[in-house]
């Protein structure tokens, strides 16, 4: 689809100012051109590429390299269904074969109303919570096959208004004022901070530090 | 404030233990995310302390307390610091990266409590006189990255990051930065590469030891969150206090993560080589014993990395000193428990998985071996195994992690525990890891892999 739009690339900009060098911004980068567009669009990839200046194929090698960035449209709501050891022995099986009867659909497909992917994914942090999902990398703990049910009802009505649309990560952005910002400079110009050089001890008689 | 010995609503998973808190002060609070709740409970007055000593003296004060790394090395955090060389500028990078099977801590740390982890953070630098820091969260942790941005841009406004920090001349930023999903990022030199912008792929040490040569090839720091939010109770409080928890090598508390069949699976700090497995197994302040009251069976003693542990090891402080020569690791804090019902080959079969769908790719031991095991286990458990598959899979993990791997003892079989860690053929631990399932689970079940496997019938007459 789409570059990014102005203000994201206002955004893009901020960000990629809060790193010694452009590219370490890239991957959050890649998470903005997802929030837009709902996937990582080609022409995104490459307006990220002017923006750090890199090549084209340099973004693409991140980007593929990282499972939550998706290359192709996806449904409205990843439901991310747990199936590693803990929630293996406490039913995350059962619960992602439970999601795949019900949406009728296979992990990675798109549901036909458009509104769900179901992904069998590794563990989620959770683990005292399981059988655990992310619905949109937000948790539901302890999920039975009837609480699924409820969830997936609750979106389907527009009851979960707590939930973004796939792509948006935080809700919450790091923005620091320009005249709060102790300093960012390249590794090639940064030196040791002053104020760590007026608080070293001074020499003693045998002249070590 | 919740007072009773149970679960904290708003901190899922977290269970009060009435024990003594270092990291999980704030949890029972449920606006412990707040600044205002922060500096209601003595939030940064850690950093106040350490802003008026000299950097150096922070630093002694830190290898003093035998702070160990909470992230799986266990390695004392006060002595990776004194690795730095006199090069600047140099980085302190903050691994919030958590995805090792079982591991729940750091999230709940990052969630509860962000202000604690900036304000460790910002000890941090201050100890090691560099001003750049990155908060590098995973990916999935939306919660966590929106707790820490806010927290993050409060605390600028308060002046307890940035430019100026509490009106003197030191200033620090603190960046936080996102993770996309992969769980070799967690590996400290992959971390870096993905900090880089680059495909998260590790780096062969020597001769990238980030200490020396890390982020953009200058000397780096990365510490664990963990680790970082004992910094400011360390600072108020003192070295000398701090070994007063825990036991002598291995002093202060960790975040445990119990899961799988036990009554009441949970989070609980938990002080160091002073509790066994069984106490937190059939502990009542604790799990209160398996489910169902049925039998144990095995339980990972450290994440899904860790070599098993049996009703052998119950009695085993949890101390990594401890565990170490038992044949297992103490790594991330989270314990993984398998009662008599668990089907062990589908167990071993998943976190096998893990390592096949996790590797990076760039060595070749791992990237052929780990899909191998996965293959071959997986035939087995479909009822298509053949009678030399066994001897495959151990051959398999011989290629990637060569030598008598790590194994817990059987009294049983007169079997000696043979110590932690393994060998490798790899650049990292990721595909020796995906050996500790088998391993374990084939020395001690066998004869439930067997049970899958069809006898070989020969044909005759086939014309």
């Amino acid at each position: 689809m789409s570059r990014l739009n102005t203000a994201n690339e206002t955004l893009a900009k901020e960000i990629i100012a809060r790193y010694p060098r452009p590219k370490s911004a890239l991957i959050p980068l890649l998470h903005l051109a997802q929030e837009q567009d709902g996937y990582v669009a080609d022409d995104a990839m490459l307006h990220l590429a002017e923006l750090v200046g890199v090549e084209p194929a340099e973004v693409l090698g991140t980007c593929t390299f990282y499972e939550m960035f998706k290359r192709e449209p996806v449904g409205k709501y990843i439901l991310n269904i747990c199936t590693n050891l803990s929630c293996q022995l406490t039913g995350g099986e059962e619960l992602l074969h439970h999601a795949e009867k019900t949406l009728g659909i296979r992990p990675g497909d798109i549901s036909d109303d458009g509104l769900f992917t179901i992904e069998d994914v590794e563990c989620i942090a959770a683990c005292t919570e399981a059988p655990c999902m992310q619905v949109n990398y937000r948790y539901e703990y302890r999920l039975s096959t009837d609480d699924f049910d409820q969830v997936i009802s609750d979106i389907r009505a527009g009851k979960r208004k707590d939930l973004p649309e796939h792509g948006t990560l935080g809700l919450v952005r790091q923005h620091i004022p320009a005249d709060r910002l102790a300093g960012i400079e390249s590794p090639e110009e940064a030196g040791t901070p002053d104020w760590f050089a007026s608080r070293q001890p001074a020499p003693d008689e045998s002249g070590k530090a | 404030m919740v007072s009773t010995n149970e679960y904290v609503p708003h901190a899922a998973g977290y269970v009060d233990n009435k024990g003594p808190k270092i990291v999980t002060s704030r949890f029972p609070h449920e606006d412990s995310h707040t600044l205002v709740r922060a500096l209601a409970t003595g939030g940064y007055d850690g950093l106040k302390d350490a802003i008026r000593r000299t950097p150096a003296d922070v630093a002694g004060e830190v290898k003093n307390a035998v702070l160990l790394g909470r992230g799986g090395a266990g390695f004392p955090a006060g002595i990776k610091w004194g690795f730095m060389p006199p090069v600047w500028p140099r980085y302190l990078v903050v691994n919030g990266d958590e995805s090792e099977p079982g591991t729940y801590k750091d999230r709940l740390l990052m969630e509860r409590d962000p202000h604690q982890l900036i304000e460790g953070c910002v000890i941090a630098c201050y100890a090691l006189g560099l001003n750049q820091c990155f908060l590098y969260v995973r990916g999935e942790m939306a919660v966590a990255q929106e707790r820490i941005a806010q927290a993050l841009n409060d605390a600028y406004a308060a002046g307890y990051v940035g430019k100026n920090i509490l009106g003197t001349d030191v200033s620090i930023d603190v960046v936080l930065h996102w993770g996309a999903g992969a769980y070799i990022v967690g590996e400290e030199t992959a971390l870096i590469e993905s900090l880089e912008g680059n495909r998260g792929m590790p780096r062969l040490k020597p001769p990238f030891f980030p200490a020396a040569k890390g982020l953009y090839m200058k000397p780096t720091i990365v510490n664990n969150v963990e680790t970082l939010a004992n910094l400011p109770w360390l600072m108020v409080n003192g070295a000398d206090k701090f070994k007063t928890y825990g036991s002598e090598k291995s002093p202060g508390t960790r975040m445990l993560a119990i899961s799988g069949h036990v009554n009441r699976p949970g989070v609980y700090e938990v002080e160091q080589g002073v509790v066994t497995f069984r106490d937190l197994f059939y502990g009542e302040q604790y799990c209160q014993g398996i489910k169902d009251g049925n039998e144990l069976k095995a339980f990972v003693p450290g994440g899904g990395s860790a070599p098993w542990f049996f009703e052998d090891q119950l009695d085993v402080p949890i101390e990594a000193s401890e565990v170490g020569p038992q044949g297992s690791m103490l790594g991330s804090g989270a314990i993984m428990v398998m009662d008599e019902t668990t089907d062990i080959v589908k167990a071993c079969l998943r976190l096998v998985r893990f390592y096949a769908r996790e590797s990076c790719g760039k060595c070749t031991p791992c990237r052929e071996g780990t899909a191998w095991e996965e293959k071959v286990l997986q035939r087995i458990l479909d009822g298509h195994g053949r009678p030399e598959d066994l001897d495959l899979l151990l051959e398999i993990g011989q290629s990637i992690s060569p030598g008598v791997y790590p194994v817990a003892g059987f009294k049983g079989e007169d079997l000696d525990p043979v110590p932690f860690p393994p060998k490798q053929t790899t650049i990292c631990p990721l595909g020796p890891s995906s050996v500790a399932p088998i391993t374990s689970a084939v020395r001690r079940f066998r004869s439930e892999f067997e049970a899958l496997i069809p006898e070989t019938v020969v044909l005759e007459n086939l014309s």
